[in-house]
């Protein structure tokens, strides 16, 4: 299991999810990718995206004004 | 038992594709949805901006559609190779500068190239015969199945009764008899259906789901290009024509004014990039000044900051300007009456 992180801020809806996907494509099961956003609706979208894609969502929290959603890799990661 | 045929579908967060879904999912076809991010997409960036209307859930209605429907949702990003579409479209432009059937026909081409790279067997939409003017009449709706290479593999659920029957009816995936036969602009049936399957709080938007339909957004477009002496852009470009109230008081330049909170710190985001103005004796808004002002130009920039914050009535309003690399100068200047603005100046 690795961890990894990725910088989505300053980019708006549907920019940090499409990212997020593409990012989540190239981690093996049982990875974690921590997200940071400043686009709020990353809160509500990152993680719906998460639950039709079949990963788990770990915590989001609100950080320094970020939106930060921390994500375990489900099964066959982001499959396209 | 038979492996269950494989259909993508052209899921654009609206009512028709949820419904289009919906019915191929009853009829036992693995379904996946593919969404497509052009840069002009409407809901994405406006609630993403916008401080008002805070009440309304900040959601992206094509992942809420799918959420709604159970099936994976595929976002891909095609900004760049949707320029092309937009500056050049071979069918021309709908009331605005929308290009509909163009894009149309890209996006079910996008599809189609991704239903072969996965192995799938058919695409689908959420297309009704006659509901739009450009796109969806009778004579464009083969347009799209022709040039974007689907052919008779791309099958429309909610009209297919009208047309003529596809791959996937011919050969017995899906049932046409269950399939739908509406028609027209009426969405009286689409709504009905939805209340049968349970379906709630879908998005509906009055323009679709698109700016280059909406006819204010197609002006300040025009706009760019006609002040560019070319047809080009740059995404921040389309972004910022989403954002703000914007003015041309002369060709070499106009300014792009925040109205709320919100936009005065999305517009803040380009602080770096534009010389940019906000009154520091009153409230108010953050402007941008896009082009290559004069002096006398930016004397006028400040009068209109002036007049859009709380300084309006106000014999003298400070401003202080800023450029790019942070140089900053105070100006002292009356608030423009609003019977100086020509309203020609509004973009």
């Amino acid at each position: 299991m690795n961890r990894y992180q990725l910088d989505a801020r300053n980019l708006l809806c549907p920019m940090p999810v499409i990212r997020t996907q593409d990012r989540m494509a190239a981690l093996q099961s049982g990875d974690i990718l921590e997200v940071r956003c400043t686009d709020p609706g990353a809160m509500q979208d990152i993680p719906t995206w998460c639950r039709i894609s079949g990963h788990e969502v770990l915590d989001s929290r609100i950080e320094d004004g970020d939106v930060v959603v921390t994500i375990r890799a489900g099964g066959p990661a982001g499959s396209k | 038992m038979t492996q269950a045929r494989k259909a993508v579908a052209l899921i654009s967060g609206g009512l028709d594709s949820l419904l289009a879904a919906r019915l191929m999912l009853d009829q036992g076809i693995h379904v996946e949805g593919l969404n497509f991010y052009t840069g002009f997409c409407v809901e994405g960036h406006t609630h993403a901006i916008r401080e008002r209307r805070r009440d309304k859930p900040r959601r992206n209605n094509a992942l809420w559609v799918a959420e709604q429907l159970g099936i994976r949702l595929h976002l891909i990003e095609v900004v760049e190779e949707y320029k092309a579409i937009v500056i050049n479209p071979k069918h021309g432009y709908g009331a605005n500068l929308n290009p509909c059937l163009d894009c149309k026909g890209f996006m079910v081409g996008k599809a189609r190239a991704w239903m072969e790279a996965n192995d799938f067997d058919f695409i689908f939409t959420g297309e009704v015969l006659g509901q739009r003017p450009n796109s969806q009449r009778r004579d464009a709706l083969p347009v799209v199945a022709r040039e974007s290479g689907a052919f008779d593999r791309l099958l429309r659920p909610l009209c297919a009764k009208l047309l003529a029957p596809t791959l996937p009816e011919r050969e017995g995936w899906v049932d046409r008899d269950k399939l739908l036969a509406l028609n027209g602009r009426n969405r009286k049936p689409q709504i009905a259906l939805a209340e049968s399957y349970g379906f709630h709080g879908y998005a509906q938007p009055a323009g679709g789901c698109c700016f280059l339909t909406d006819a204010n957004y197609s002006n300040r477009l025009s706009d760019l290009w006609a002040t560019r002496g070319s047809k080009h852009y740059e995404i921040d470009d389309i972004m910022l024509l989403k954002v703000g109230r914007h003015m041309r008081p002369a060709p070499n330049f106009k300014l792009i004014i925040g109205r709320e909170e919100g936009e005065n710190n999305y517009l803040g985001g380009y602080r770096g990039r534009f010389v940019h103005m906000a009154a520091t004796s009153h409230h108010g808004p953050l402007v941008l000044i896009e082009g290559e002002p004069t002096d006398a130009d930016v004397q006028l920039a400040a009068r209109l900051t002036a007049r859009f914050g709380q300084g309006r009535h106000a014999d003298k309003v400070t401003i202080e300007v800023t450029d790019p690399r942070g140089g900053s100068r105070l100006l002292e200047v009356s608030p423009l009456p609003s019977n100086e603005i020509p309203p020609s100046w509004y973009l």
